[in-house]
């Protein structure tokens, strides 16, 4: 059997165990019942490790069996402070936070995500989402 | 740019921002020269754009942050004697293929590959990514709608499915 018919295969099965755990409402690439993360990743903040940062978030969330949806978007303008990442949990405002290395977001997961407390770092005054389309 | 995958994600990333919906990378290893080429079906650019894009001295952004994307993808390519072209054609969309001669003693690391491919497929779920792989062994190629069809609603983002993307294209890279 090649190994592409194999893997599709596996992520048949995967596919099966995700939809016994997660609920999904609606078929959507972003559900909202999911915290959704935001990795800003232009010229500056691949530069500056946010592509470190994008795959520490996958796996520390990935072992922990968290479920959310992890995406890239473009520059935030906050050039100064990449990798950056804006993170909201299911119902609650989007919040920005600055220099994400992986002891950040560890604390971020640790903290924010799976207890809602707030970290320092978050770049304020922003309430609006960033759209890079 | 550190790593070969780093300018892989890099020029991607100007193929999200000419609002491409398609994105194809080619990865061609012969012998000792890696062929990676990136189209897409963005807003593409016109002729004399292509001729100052290769050019570190200019950018169409009025003001230069950092890294120089295109020109520096060239540099690192021809410092191994290999070569960047660009094609483009507005409204249509770009090509840009890059040769690094990968035992040359100047070529950057290949750095993580599959892990950055996965990131783009998972990071980008609104745009459809073929990656095409071929080595003298063989070849093999995946897209965004293959994966989100055996997906049927599971979003392509979940850590999981990245994850599990990145360790099979280990597989194949
Ligand atoms: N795939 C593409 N489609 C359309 N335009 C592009 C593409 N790639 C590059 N360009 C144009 O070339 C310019 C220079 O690209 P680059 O060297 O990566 O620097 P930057 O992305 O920081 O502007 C871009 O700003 C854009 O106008
Ligand atoms: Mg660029």
């Amino acid at each position: 059997m090649s190994n592409k018919v194999k893997s599709l295969q596996d992520l048949r099965k995967m596919r099966d165990e995700l939809k016994g755990k997660i609920n999904l409402r609606e078929k959507s690439d972003n559900p909202d019942n999911l915290v959704q993360i935001k990795v800003s990743m232009a010229t500056c903040g691949i530069a500056s490790g946010a592509r470190e940062t994008m795959n520490y978030i996958i796996d520390d969330l990935d072992n922990q069996a968290i479920d959310a949806v992890v995406t890239q978007t473009g520059c935030m303008g906050y050039c100064y402070a990449e990798p950056t990442i804006e993170v909201t949990l299911p119902g609650e405002e989007p919040v920005i936070i600055g220099n994400v290395d992986t002891k950040k977001a560890s604390e971020i997961i640790e903290k924010y995500i799976k207890n809602g407390e707030l970290v320092d770092g978050i770049i304020p005054d922003t309430y609006k989402t960033i759209d890079n389309k | 740019m550190k790593d070969l995958s780093m300018h892989i994600l890099d020029i991607v990333e100007n193929s999200v921002k000419a609002g491409a919906t398609q994105v194809v990378v080619d990865l061609n290893y012969h012998d000792d020269v890696l062929e990676m080429t990136i189209r897409d079906n963005g807003c593409g650019m016109d002729t004399e754009t292509v001729k100052k894009v290769l050019d570190p001295y200019s950018t169409s952004r009025t003001t230069r942050k950092v890294g120089l994307g295109l020109p520096f993808l060239k540099m690192n390519a021809e410092q191994t004697g290999g070569a960047v072209q660009v094609e483009s054609e507005p409204g249509r969309g770009t090509l840009v293929s890059a040769t690094f001669v990968t035992t040359h003693i100047d070529c950057v690391p290949q750095g993580d590959i599959p892990a950055t491919l996965a990131l783009l497929i998972t990071g980008h779920p609104d745009i459809n990514f073929r990656i095409r792989i071929a080595k003298s062994t063989g070849s093999f190629e995946i897209s965004s709608e293959e994966i989100k069809e055996v997906l049927d609603g599971v979003p392509v983002s979940h850590p999981r499915v990245n994850v599990f993307i990145r360790n099979m294209l280990k597989e194949e890279i």
